[in-house]
């Protein structure tokens, strides 16, 4: 109850002007509270009802139903041929996903986290990414890679890196970081659809956490389009661009701040490749300030290319200060609690910067 | 001979304190050693195995025992404190297959070296790590074997290269510590552990042809429990003989429940290295009563049925037990004496680590590089700087 009161309220401005926009009846449309894992497990078993070329590989996606549970149910509905067990064999499996796409059939490659796609990161990019264009358009690869990013709790260091700017990076690479169950469906769904290879990073803490789900995204052809940002929350003194769970983290210090008399816009990315540069920009443009929120780490990470991208579009005259990069501690991460807690922002870390962003 | 139960009876009280039930036998008493016959091995391109004959001391028995008995009530420490959410994130128990590593370091040096995977809290100790310090990095607390940073899957020693947590990498970085000892030419060799889950990646056979191609000094030891996670092994590997899949390196299939099994197959690969011959594979068959980690309950895809089994009939500790009282190399309250010592020294180990603090903030960014002017680190924003300082 609380949390869909929350998400009522972040969605704020939105779910007024969609009320307003209601022709037939004023009531509030039918609510639906759904997880971001049960949002993605419906994204996946409309696609592979849909399309009989879709299907799901990777570890304990059948069976098991998914390391996360985000696949359970889908063996059962669609057997063996549908969703297939592999064994741990990333750079294998990966590339005979990739070699299936090539073929005809429609992917959808699970990394159970995306740590182990380092292992088959060869068959990412030199066999999905850049095909298409060494073919000159010849063999295009509709493949999906989807699985956690990111920081966990208490997985330490080789589990919990964050591959949004390594994947960013890639010409040829779609890259999705939904944060809600609503971006997680619709994006999925995007993805699965779209022709080419999209890296899908997903988050593990997000996964339980419910939300509520607007009508038209209940039904089956509900989809988000790549690469276009939303703004979760409307504000004017200063804009906070994330994705994924960091947007939770912005909207908290949101609330913080506004009681201190600072409207925050929130931008939630929702992908990273292509960057919704203009949606950033005209956000930027109403504020004139920009702060980016990411758990990754600092160098060359999805803030600094904001940071780039803005200084070289109109909105860069618009800027009241320079912009400020909330990033995780350039470390790698540690185990114990107390560091842990330390090695990623917090939300007092955004008001900080907010703060200091508006020299206040 | 006096002397000897004057100390047992002195020793005795000061242990209960109350009254103490002491056996009308002395140590003269018991067998110092005797003759075990053990299950033959299956040999893959090689002429002869390991024998079948044993000779076990009874300081063996009870070392080994103890060593035993030790880790499987650390892991059980472990489960308990994980419930408790004193442990986080990942915790992968070894209880079922103590009689692997145990036997393995009877076979060894502490000068030889070791790599394994994550499920490497028994090696951590058979390697050397106490277990206060094993228990204290588990709760992630300064006095932690890597001080808290590393976490379960993540813990170093002498001679000991971890804790790894990406399947199947340990493999090639075993082979590259016995490519240093034969460079640096000191008789050591490097044992390198994976599962039957990780037998399948082809980094590990990439590894067996360099160390086959270099005769580099290396054991490769498949821990076979049955189950790379949820998945069994027939459902992951073509071929489920993973002491063969070595293909041009000479491989054993090892009982892997037996600690006296493990250690001969153990001895005849040292000798195999040692010698200079190259690599040589074995595959221990062993179990594990939990499930893949804490957050697998271990039962949805093998059966209550399956695992009580292999418990009543094959458990390794009780099978050393069963040796030891069948021979008369031990009595029953000697061993119930280990048990009380053992429980103690884990509750203190526990207590350790549940009350030490955790690391200080200041370690946070310690430790990125080696012998290395210190270096600013950026914090969460361009405002905090922290500093590491090797």
């Amino acid at each position: 109850m609380a949390a869909s009161l929350r998400c009522f309220l972040r969605s704020g401005k939105n779910a007024v002007s969609a009320l307003g926009r209601r022709e037939f009846h004023r009531s509030s449309p039918a609510a639906v509270q759904m997880t971001v894992r049960d949002a993605l497990n419906q994204a996946m078993d409309e696609e592979l009802e849909r399309d009989e070329r879709v299907f799901l590989l990777g570890e304990e996606v059948a069976q098991y139903d998914g390391a996360y549970k985000v696949s359970r149910g889908l063996w059962k509905k669609y057997g063996d041929k549908r969703i297939i067990d592999t064994p741990i064999t990333e750079m294998g499996f990966a590339g005979i996903a990739v070699g299936a796409a090539m073929a005809g059939l429609r992917p959808i490659c699970e990394f159970m986290t995306f740590n182990f796609s380092m292992q088959a990161i060869d068959q990412v990019i030199n066999s999905a990414a850049k095909t298409y264009y060494m073919s000159a358009g010849l063999q295009p690869v509709p493949i999906v890679f989807r699985g956690p990013n990111g920081a966990s709790a208490g997985v330490a260091a080789q589990h919990s890196q964050c591959f949004a700017a390594w994947y960013g990076h890639c010409p040829g690479l779609k890259v999705v970081s939904p944060w809600n169950s609503e971006d997680a469906k619709g994006l999925l769904k995007s993805a699965i659809r779209d022709d080419n290879p999209v890296v899908f990073l997903e988050n593990e803490l997000m996964y339980g956490v419910p939300f509520e789900m607007s009508e038209e995204s209940q039904s089956k052809d509900f989809t988000i389009p790549i690469g276009k940002a939303k703004i979760e929350r409307q504000g004017s003194h200063v804009t906070l661009v994330s994705h994924s769970r960091y947007v939770s983290h912005c909207l908290d210090a949101a609330v913080v701040l506004s009681k201190e008399g600072i409207e925050c816009e929130v931008v939630n990315l929702r992908t990273i490749r292509p960057l919704d540069v203009e949606t950033i920009e005209a956000s930027v443009m109403k504020t004139n300030h920009l702060v980016t929120v990411e758990g990754g780490w600092p160098q060359f990470g999805v803030g600094a290319e904001i940071c780039a991208r803005v200084m070289e579009g109109p909105a860069f005259n618009y800027l009241d200060s320079p912009v400020t990069r909330v990033t995780g501690v350039d470390i790698p991460m540690p185990y114990a609690k107390i560091l842990e807690d330390n090695s990623l922002p917090q939300i007092k870390d955004i008001i900080l910067s907010v703060k200091k962003t508006l020299n206040v | 001979m006096l002397s000897n139960i004057s100390n047992v009876l002195r020793a005795g009280l000061q242990r209960n304190g109350a009254a103490v039930v002491m056996s009308a036998r002395t140590y003269a008493d018991f067998t110092p050693e005797a003759t075990f016959e053990i299950k033959k091995c299956d040999l893959h391109k090689l002429e002869d195995g390991p024998a079948t004959q044993v000779v076990m001391t009874r300081e063996e028995g009870l070392q080994y025992y103890r060593i035993m008995q030790t880790m499987r009530r650390m892991e059980l420490k472990a489960d308990q404190l994980y419930k408790q959410k004193i442990i986080r994130g990942f915790c992968h128990l070894y209880d079922g297959q103590e009689a692997c590593a145990v036997g393995i370091e009877a076979a060894i040096n502490l000068s030889d070296h070791l790599i394994t995977a994550y499920r490497a809290h028994g090696y951590t100790y058979t390697r050397g790590g106490t277990v206060k310090e094993i228990m204290a990095e588990l709760t992630g607390r300064r006095g932690g074997i890597a001080k808290g940073k590393g976490g379960s899957m993540h813990m170093y020693c002498k001679n000991f290269y971890g804790g790894n947590g990406i399947v199947g990498a340990q493999v090639p970085l075993g082979a590259g510590v016995a490519l240093a000892c034969k460079y640096f030419g000191n008789n050591e060799l490097c044992v390198s552990l994976y599962g039957d889950g990780a037998a399948n990646q082809g980094q590990i056979f990439e590894t067996y042809n360099m160390a086959a191609l270099w005769k580099l000094p290396a054991i490769f030891i498949c821990e076979n429990n049955r189950y790379g996670m949820g998945t069994s092994v027939e459902r992951a590997a073509a071929s489920t003989d993973y002491y063969k899949r070595g293909d041009f390196i000479p491989g054993l299939r090892v009982d892997g429940m037996d600690v006296l099994c493990v250690r001969e197959a153990t001895r005849f690969a040292a000798d195999h290295c040692r010698s200079g011959k190259g690599p040589i594979l074995m595959e221990l068959q062993t179990y594990r009563y939990h499930g893949h980690s804490m957050s697998d309950p271990g039962v949805s895809y093998r059966t209550r049925e399956e695992i009580q089994e292999v418990r009543g009939k094959s458990d390794p500790i009780s099978m050393l037990k069963d040796r030891m009282l069948s021979n008369n190399m031990a009595s029953v309250e000697e061993l119930k004496e280990i048990d009380v010592e053992v429980r103690k020294e884990i509750e203190d180990a526990a207590q350790f680590a549940t009350t030490d603090p955790e690391p200080p903030l200041d370690d946070l960014c310690n430790h990125i590089f080696h012998n290395n002017p210190p270096v600013d680190v950026r914090g969460t924003n361009p405002w905090t700087k922290l500093k590491s300082v090797s």
